[in-house]
């Protein structure tokens, strides 16, 4: 669509304004790895109330917009079960043992310009280049 | 106070997510794809996001956060394997199926059977983290 650009620009505007809101509000980084992950390994328990209401709201916000699109919301994940089975993996393992994921390290990093941040950013999004370049392109596969 | 600005924060979060377009994989995939018909609304979407929160960092050299406490301190400039390989690891995955974490959650009521099954595998891979960092070495972040 022509208007993705825009689309893509307000969005944006929202993540950055719930970024800000969670790190002048609470304190806290806004990475949503790091939210789900400490509540997976228990290392974040002591908040969990905070980062278990945080996830709601991520999760219900798109509950009540979605009735609202013109169009069908939808991933258009893939039907390959083994692919997404492995990227889950991938992104769970990858997130956490670089303590950060899009929202920390890209937004929250790289807005302080933190060099972890700038450098995990390069980094994964090569990779994804690099996944896709050899198993769109060269093998066909996904 | 605490709890009502982390929902309010994420829902932001999760709305914009969903108009910006990143829970569609075809989107996320289309950025990474500078082979095939290339999308750049991604880079739109990032960089809307840091203008906020570059102002936002500014406000964090004096004061404290609303709900009293203090504000993050930068992280150690540590470019260990862990930040390396899980890097490399995250770009894979995402690559592979054009999910992250935050898109993963905002996208569970419409993404089907199919992104119930990502999170859950996701859940798995943050489950055996630890162990495959201690594995790695380095600084624990």
């Amino acid at each position: 669509m022509e208007q993705d650009w825009l689309f893509g620009l307000a969005g944006g505007l929202l993540i950055g304004l719930g970024a800000a809101l969670y790190l002048l509000g609470n304190g806290r980084i806004m990475g949503a790895s790091g939210i789900i992950g400490g509540l997976v390994d228990r290392s974040g328990w002591s908040s969990w109330a905070e980062r278990l209401v945080f996830l709601a709201g991520v999760f219900l916000l798109p509950v009540l917009l979605v009735p609202t699109l013109d169009r069908q919301a939808s991933t258009h994940l893939t039907g390959n079960w083994f692919v997404v089975v492995a990227a889950g993996l991938l992104v769970g393992v990858g997130t956490r043992i670089a303590n950060g994921c899009t929202s920390g390290h890209g937004v929250c990093g790289i807005s302080r310009l933190s060099l972890r941040g700038i450098v995990a950013t390069v980094l994964y999004i090569v990779a994804g280049g690099v996944t896709l370049l050899a198993l769109r392109h060269s093998l066909g596969v996904i | 106070m605490r709890l009502f600005l982390a929902f309010l924060a994420g829902g932001l979060f999760g709305g914009g997510l969903l108009i910006s377009g990143m829970t569609d994989t075809r989107k996320v995939q289309g950025w990474l794809d500078v082979f095939g018909a290339w999308d750049p609304t991604l880079a739109f979407v990032m960089g809307g996001a840091i203008i906020p929160m570059a102002v936002a960092w500014r406000f964090t050299r004096r004061g404290a956060p609303l709900v009293g406490g203090s504000f993050p301190a930068p992280p150690e400039p540590v470019f260990d394997r862990r930040l390396i390989v899980g890097s490399l690891l995250f770009g894979a995955g995402w690559g592979l199926a054009g999910l992250c974490p935050g898109p993963s959650i905002a996208s569970l009521s419409y993404g089907g059977i199919g992104g119930l099954v990502f999170f859950l595998a996701m859940l798995a891979g943050m489950a055996v983290a630890p162990a495959v960092g201690r594995a790695l070495g380095g600084t624990r972040a």
